[in-house]
């Protein structure tokens, strides 16, 4: 039993990471019916950012100019990157996404790919190929509860993740931003009708998207400190099913679906070798999705739009 | 003069939509544009709604200001141009309530607001009673007063009608013509077009005909409604 505890902690912190990512894919994707296949490699840019963060914030600290524990490094490092890793979002819909708007969905998809690829050859242009390790920046405490290892950086990541997607949830349900991103998500081309600036919206999800993003590398460093430029691609698509497995446009739904993915793959290794892994988890997933192919939750839409 | 169109082209890839039409709308009046399905009745009210792109030569003016100069979403909340489209468009997934909030998103006179809101309620009581009910559930008489509730929250100095009368009984009909006529006497344009021509040029005080994407007549509703061509084909002899 304690071994099962035991993957079920483990298994909240590998979900939170999907989760965190996927709802960024599915916020795109009902607003705009855009697949962006660079979210993936957004969150890797998103941790890097992170670690340029922290790294100017603690040599701050330690050149005594400011004083800071490190706890706060930590929530500054989550807040800047987030903030900055926005503007990367907005400048990949920008450059990458607006001038297809009108393009068939297979060319901005493919875009996407391109922008992910980019991504991540800059970044290491940038940075060479060696693996960068993430500062530590809070001590990692264990706590044993009953026989079940919990660790402080668990909890936070956890927490943290949650915390982060309940907001956007009220943000989507109670703002009138939100309003219209639902609204965009069932008849895009009515809601210019309303007096909404479709521009400003799209931007403003590409941003939330991609600040959440950032927010999972940077807790995703806090657990595992290596970073490397291809970081996000298999992170990317396993979000990317979580999204579609959530419903479109849905935040809980992704939310609820990066958890059981994590999930999934934890408890088949808990069962079977961890090299079949992938293997049975996207299996089971895929199942999953043959009897609920729209997802578990998610917008419907006017039949109107192009899908 | 209100609002001015002149040589309005309009083509969708190859195939002219609009042949260079003009006319226009002083303020306070109510004009129809009557035509049959295909004339391009809607496509001139997605131009002056900046919803298609226009060709060269498409000179539209509303107030003397250049309407080409302003996106979509700016001729509704910055010129007061708002559109009931065919169909009418709500948003289903959200609520009454929700459709007719998303419509002042660039409004910050919340004052104002409150007002048009309680304005909205009194033309069309039977959209008050279902405020919390998602808009996909109305019958389509109550969705048809809420599509035109919600382009009398966004703007309205010139309302754009596209088929109210679509799919609607005749009783409720006249209904949504007479919340209309309302609206208008206090101060809100109208251009309205309609394939339903004894009921359009009824309601109007003018009307244009058009046909194949020109514009074929032009005068008062009682002229239009006893010129013969009109009456063989769109009065129904």
């Amino acid at each position: 039993m304690t071994f099962f505890f035991q993957n079920l902690v483990n298994a909240l912190q590998w979900g939170s990471f999907y989760a965190l990512v996927a709802v960024g894919y599915s916020m795109v994707y009902s607003i705009l019916m855009l697949f962006n296949f660079a979210h993936g490699d957004i969150f890797m840019v998103g941790a890097y950012i992170g670690f340029g963060v922290s790294t100017a914030l603690i040599a701050l600290a330690s050149s005594g100019a400011v004083v800071m524990p490190n706890w706060l490094i930590l929530v500054l490092t989550i807040l800047f990157s987030m903030f900055l890793t926005s503007f990367v979002g907005m400048i990949v819909e920008r450059v990458g996404y607006r001038p297809l708007r009108d393009a068939p969905r297979a060319s901005a998809a493919i875009t996407g790919l391109m922008i992910g690829i980019i991504l991540q050859t800059s970044t290491l242009a940038l940075l060479g190929a060696r693996r960068i390790s993430f500062p530590s920046l809070i001590e990692t405490t264990t706590y044993n509860v009953g026989g079940v290892f919990v660790t402080n950086k668990k909890i936070m990541i956890v927490l943290v993740s949650l915390l982060l997607a309940l907001a956007l949830h009220q943000f989507v349900r109670r703002t009138k931003w939100g309003m219209a991103m639902r609204a965009m998500a069932f008849d895009y081309a009515t809601v210019p009708l309303m007096g909404v600036p479709l521009n400003t919206m799209v931007a403003v999800t590409f941003a939330i998207g991609s600040a959440l993003a950032a927010a999972a590398g940077i807790l995703f460093g806090v657990a595992y400190p290596v970073l490397d430029p291809y970081m996000g691609i298999l992170i990317g698509w396993k979000a990317f099913v979580a999204a579609i497995l959530g419903g479109r446009g849905s935040v809980m739904g992704a939310t609820l679906a990066g958890f059981l993915l994590g999930f999934t793959e934890i408890f088949v290794v808990m069962i079977f070798p961890s090299t079949l892994r992938d293997l049975i988890a996207y299996s089971i997933i895929l199942l999953i999705l043959t009897f609920r192919p729209h997802g578990f939750f998610g917008e419907p839409y006017s039949a109107r739009l192009r899908l | 003069m209100l609002l001015s169109v002149e040589n309005l082209r309009v083509s969708y890839d190859k195939i002219k939509a609009l042949h260079g039409i003009s006319f226009q709308i002083d303020e306070g009046e109510i004009v129809c544009i009557i035509g049959a399905n295909g004339a391009g009745k809607s496509t001139t009210l997605r131009a002056i709604s900046r919803l298609v792109p226009v060709e060269a030569g498409t000179k539209m003016t509303y107030l003397g200001r250049d309407l080409l100069t302003y996106p979509a979403d700016k001729v509704v909340s910055e010129l007061g141009i708002s559109h009931v489209p065919e169909g009418r468009r709500l948003f289903d997934n959200l609520t009454v309530m929700e459709n007719l909030r998303l419509a002042t998103f660039a409004r910050r006179d919340r004052r104002a607001i409150a007002q048009d809101l309680d304005r909205v309620f009194s033309i069309f009581p039977r959209v008050k009673e279902r405020l919390n009910q998602k808009a996909g559930t109305l019958s389509g008489g109550e969705q048809q007063m809420l599509a035109v509730g919600r382009a009398f929250m966004s703007g309205r100095k010139i309302m754009l009608l596209d088929e109210p009368s679509m799919g609607l009984a005749p009783l409720l009909m006249m209904s949504v013509f007479d919340s209309l006529k309302e609206i208008n006497q206090e101060g809100t344009t109208i251009l309205l077009v309609e394939q339903n021509a004894r009921m359009a040029l009824q309601f109007a005080g003018r009307g244009y005909v058009l046909e194949n994407g020109r514009l074929v007549l032009e005068g008062g509703s009682e002229a239009l409604l006893a010129n013969p061509q009109v009456k063989r084909a769109y009065l129904g002899g």
